[in-house]
């Protein structure tokens, strides 16, 4: 069989990268996931589960958006893929939705997750109470204080948020604790890992969660302009759950371009990036292998970015796997382009994105773009969280 | 060739007790000062903790003994340079314990070489799988007479736990819950675990780690397993008291006995 872009082989490799790199204490909870987690995905009664509450508790299908004065712009055709109209404001839901409709097949009582931006804590912490289960959430104290409207939304759903203090005080030291906090309550606990990282089959079963997001572009592309597929498909990419799944169904078609942007922070080679692929070498993190930022000793390194969402030193394995083998074009944007492109899409399209998503369009005049292009771009989230940063740069520029 | 592990344990002693420490706590120049204490106080086996960044497996303490030591500029290249005599001074055995990532940095193979130049007897990498192991890794450590001892949890089914004794050699770990603290009910629940393994007749010698932290717990599971790991209690010490000979002894003594 022909290897798949889409898909990882049976021990949940993409290329060399993938895999469970595991302590023992974990063993049992991710391997009753990885022997079960098809089986309940392609069962009819969840499948119609899942499909409902996407439709009438998300509300998908979200629109294809045609921008037509960024369009203009850039001489070309942008369309974007509105997850920021999702419910709690982001496409982290597809893949909440889905994890705690299969921790309930498992008989799991209690919901934990990591969080960076705090859309993914909001997203488990909305399914949770929808569903009256148990959520503790675990948040970078850093991050805490930037996406403060996430920690008061996830608090008003009956989540518990706890303040993970080691480390750089963001995402990759949530999910170091929520880890250990799975390590503790091997029995009655679901971790829902909010993108398409960790040991597998995480990594897989967040992709299928997140491939939706594909799905429906096929159809939209089809019924509204005629055609099959894009030109290219543009995504942010922090563990790369949004990219996954915008990527999904046009991975192995090699005529379909793929773009993934990352945080660059304050510039590449300035010590405070997360552009991970152009930093970082094959490692281990979290439970799979893949590229990681770390020193020459192995340890990983503290990255940066303006953005939670994407200030992390990993990369999903899929996404790794992408870029060594030259599928996947791979760009960054610095805290400052990606807070210029958001006050662009604001101002052209009416618009305000998610500082994570603002980096997908940081890149656009970078491109090159024929006018004939159909390019679209994963608008993965709503910037209401960022309202605060937005307004420093407001007042920055007014004085 | 038998590993100074396996040749403790060809002698069927009782109540083996295994001290981790954190490698470059609480100075960068611990280390060898911590071995030469522990051997004197009658230590059986020590096992020193390679700090890592992520250290996903450990709790609080030994979480921040590791940000310490790597803060104080402990790496692996530097703790071979510190192990490179130590077979002048001690032949207790010695295992290292660590984390893949900064393993595959160094390399694989040259880790395993290193490790036995210095005359290192095993390994435990607990987010090693065991595919892998088998796959890869297994051939590398034999060829550098490495033994690689796997972790086994009460959570774990007999079939693997059978699987994890065959790869492991020199002892299999057992990790006790989490919660344990000596007389209490969830103390039946670790007795009944350890009967369990016991009756598996394994391979391996059993030692029990997590949560035995004083002559209590201690004495409790090697009623039932063949030794013990004590690692953030004895971190703890180093933590108050620095490394000092007396207390070091004093903390051996109060749990082994004299
Ligand atoms: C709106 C939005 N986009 C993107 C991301 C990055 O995550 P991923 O790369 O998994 O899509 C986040 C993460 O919090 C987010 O909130």
């Amino acid at each position: 069989m022909q290897k798949l872009f889409s898909v990882p082989d049976t021990d949940g490799y993409y290329g060399e990268y993938g895999g469970a790199y595991i302590p023992e204490m974990l063993f049992q909870n991710v391997e009753q996931l990885k022997e079960q987690y098809l089986d309940i995905m392609s069962d009819d009664s969840f499948k119609n589960e899942f499909n409902a509450l996407l439709k009438d508790y998300v509300g998908r299908p979200t629109p294809l958006f045609h921008a037509k004065r960024l369009s203009e712009k850039y001489n070309t055709t942008l369309l974007l893929k509105r997850e920021d109209l999702c419910h709690t404001g982001a496409h982290k839901i597809n893949n909440t939705v889905g994890q705690v409709l299969l921790a309930q097949r498992l008989g799991k009582k209690r919901i934990i997750a990591e969080t960076g931006a705090g859309q993914h804590g909001v997203a488990t912490a909305t399914v949770c109470a929808l569903k009256g289960l148990e959520c503790i959430v675990y948040m970078g104290e850093k991050d805490m204080q930037r996406q403060q409207p996430n920690v008061a939304r996830m608090q008003m759903l009956g989540a518990k948020v706890i303040p993970a203090t080691s480390g750089s005080k963001t995402l990759k030291d949530a999910t170091n604790e929520a880890i250990r906090d799975w390590i503790n309550n091997p029995i009655d606990t679901h971790y829902i890992i909010g993108s398409v990282v960790g040991p597998h089959p995480y990594p897989d079963m967040v992709a299928r969660f997140q491939s939706i997001i594909s799905q429906e572009i096929i159809a939209q592309l089809s019924s509204e302009y005629g055609v099959k597929s894009p030109t290219r498909v543009m995504a942010c990419v922090g563990g790369g759950s949004n990219a996954a799944g915008a990527f999904y169904h046009f991975l192995d078609q090699p005529n379909v371009e793929i773009v993934a942007v990352e945080a660059a922070g304050h510039g590449v080679h300035s010590g405070m990036s997360a552009a991970t692929t152009q930093l970082g070498v094959t490692g281990i993190l979290h439970g799979s292998k893949s590229i990681v930022m770390q020193t020459s000793d192995g340890q990983v390194v503290e990255p940066h970015s303006i953005s939670a969402g994407l200030d992390y030193p990993g990369i999903g394995p899929m996404h790794a796997h992408l870029f060594s083998s030259g599928r996947g074009v791979f760009m960054s944007a610095t805290d400052e382009e990606a807070m210029k492109a958001a006050f662009e899409v604001s101002q052209l399209e009416g618009i305000i994105p998610a500082l994570e998503t603002a980096h997908a369009f940081a890149v656009l005049n970078n491109m090159k773009f024929g006018k004939e292009d159909l390019t679209v771009i994963c608008l993965s989230g709503r910037g209401d969280k960022d309202l605060s940063t937005y307004m420093s740069e407001l007042k920055l520029k007014q004085s | 060739m038998n590993s100074r592990i396996q040749h403790l344990f060809d002698q069927h002693p009782k109540r083996v007790l295994n001290v981790y420490f954190t490698a470059g706590y609480p100075h960068l120049d611990s280390t060898i000062e911590i071995i030469k204490q522990l051997d004197a106080s009658g230590v059986d086996l020590i096992e020193i903790g390679m700090p890592y960044s992520d250290p996903l497996a450990d709790g609080p303490i030994i979480q921040e003994s590791s940000s310490k030591a790597l803060s104080n500029g402990m790496s692996i290249e530097l703790l071979f340079k510190q192990l490179s005599a130590l077979r002048s001074f001690t032949s207790i055995p010695v295992v290292l314990m660590g984390y893949m990532n900064p393993v595959l940095q160094f390399g694989f193979d040259r880790f395993c070489q290193e490790a036995s130049k210095c005359g290192i007897d095993g390994l435990i990498l607990p987010d090693m799988p065991v595919i892998e192991f088998q796959r890869t890794y297994s051939s590398v450590l034999k060829k550098n007479h490495l033994n690689m001892v796997f972790l086994v949890t009460p959570e774990t089914p007999e079939e693997r736990v059978r699987l994890l004794d065959r790869c492991s050699s020199g002892f299999l770990y057992a990790v006790s819950s989490s919660s344990t603290t000596g007389k209490d009910k969830d103390f039946s629940r670790v007795e009944q675990y350890l009967s369990k393994l016991k009756s598996y007749n394994l391979s391996n010698p059993i030692l029990v780690g997590f949560g035995i932290h004083n002559a209590d717990t201690f004495n409790a599971v090697t009623q039932l397993a063949d030794g013990a790991i004590i690692g953030s209690a004895f971190i703890s010490i180093l933590t108050n008291k620095g490394v000092d000979p007396a207390t070091i002894n004093d903390f051996v003594k109060s749990i082994k006995g004299n």
